[in-house]
């Protein structure tokens, strides 16, 4: 199945300050949504494996898009995450379906590596439902600093026979980190955890 | 007057392949640059403010190439703009207006001969506030398939003692644009207006 794309987004959030302090490099979120049809939208349908496909095809164009507008090596990317929201004529599987099956591999292709599971939320919503994509870092799962999450929200999506499609990736951890844990600078990365 | 200190960044793309009709050769593309700047008259009553549309104006101009790079880089590609601000809680609706001569200012020096007034939307609002950012055609106001909008919004700004600053430019007409009026095509491109 080849995914029908209405519209996508692109989004890069730039902290230069952060509690009256300068960040120093400023730290970078970059987010790609893709809003497209829901092939299943008003119907139950029990193989749902052609939205498996639309995952495989979204991971590898949404982790260009993100990586693109970082302007960064994909190898240059820390933490990473994904999320989806279906629209009201659809189901949370249809959302499961497309995230988590196909979708991380050729994400993580673009990366070069991801040894972490890709942390996710879902929800079903209207038009301007707000995602909160989790994120993690991409190596070690552990990584305290890099435990963060962006917001990304279109107006005019998800329609009731839509999905609006996430992912997110950074190069940077929080800004201004301080509460311990395991650093970013310490990790093996081969288990995906530390 | 006092210097500009920039909290955050945020940059927003939107592609916009079809919207149910016949998708277009060409994508639309809409994007915004917005600025979290700290606002210097938060909290008090300041007489004389106009002094710092002088300082906004180089932030101004960075924002409006920054946005034209999002774009692709080519300023003749640009055919549509718009400006706004939201102003915190704690600052006046009168803050927002110094963004008028500096935001329009800088879309001008950035695409060269542009003519139309550059529409705009201010308010004063909390974090999360969200802006609909007028957009009208670059040389004439009255190309009635350029009537457009973008929404814009940053989960946590402004805060109260904060301004956000928003720049906004497309590439073309709405996506499936058939209400007649005046065309790009058929504009003088003078008097701004026609």
């Amino acid at each position: 199945m080849s995914v029908r794309i209405r519209k996508m987004v692109t989004v890069v959030e730039e902290t230069l300050q952060e509690g009256g302090k300068t960040v120093n490099p400023p730290t970078r979120r970059a987010a790609a949504v893709a809003v497209i049809e829901n092939p299943f939208a008003g119907q139950y349908v029990e193989d749902l494996a052609p939205l498996f496909e639309v995952g495989e095809e979204l991971g590898e164009l949404l982790a260009k898009r993100a990586v693109a507008a970082l302007g960064i090596a994909g190898a240059n990317v820390q933490s990473y995450g994904k999320a989806a929201a279906v629209g009201e004529n659809g189901e949370l599987e249809h959302a499961a379906a497309i995230l988590h099956p196909k979708l991380g591999a050729p994400f993580r292709k673009v990366l070069t590596k991801g040894a972490a599971l890709i942390p996710s939320s879902k929800k079903r919503g209207g038009l301007g439902t707000v995602l909160d994509i989790p994120l993690g870092h991409k190596d070690a799962a552990f990584v305290r600093s890099h435990f963060d999450g962006m917001e990304v929200q279109i107006n005019d999506a998800p329609r009731a026979n839509e999905i609006m499609v996430a992912v997110a990736v950074t190069d940077s951890g929080r800004p201004l980190p301080r509460v311990g844990g395991l650093k970013h600078s310490e990790i093996e990365g081969e288990d995906g955890l530390r | 007057m006092p210097d500009i200190v920039i909290r955050k960044r945020v940059t927003i793309v939107e592609e916009i392949l079809h919207e149910g009709g016949p998708p277009p050769q060409q994508p639309l593309l809409r994007g915004a640059a917005l600025s979290v700047i700290r606002n210097p008259f938060a909290g008090r009553y300041v007489e004389d403010i106009a002094g710092f549309m002088d300082d906004l104006t180089p932030l101004g101009v960075e924002m409006a190439r920054h946005l034209l790079q999002a774009l692709g880089g080519d300023p003749a590609r640009i055919q549509g703009y718009g400006k706004g601000a939201i102003i915190g809680s704690a600052g006046e609706l009168e803050h927002g207006a110094l963004w008028h001569v500096p935001g329009g200012y800088a879309m001008r020096e950035a695409l060269g001969e542009a003519k139309a007034i550059v529409p705009s939307a201010k308010k004063v609002g909390g974090p999360g506030t969200r802006l609909d950012v007028p957009v009208t055609h670059i040389n004439a106001s009255y190309v009635r398939s350029h009537f457009d909008a973008m929404e814009v919004g940053i989960n946590d700004a402004p805060r109260a003692d904060e301004l956000l600053l928003a720049l906004v430019m497309t590439t073309g007409s709405r996506i499936h644009a058939r209400v007649g009026g005046l065309k790009a095509s058929e504009i003088k491109g003078q008097d701004g207006l026609r």
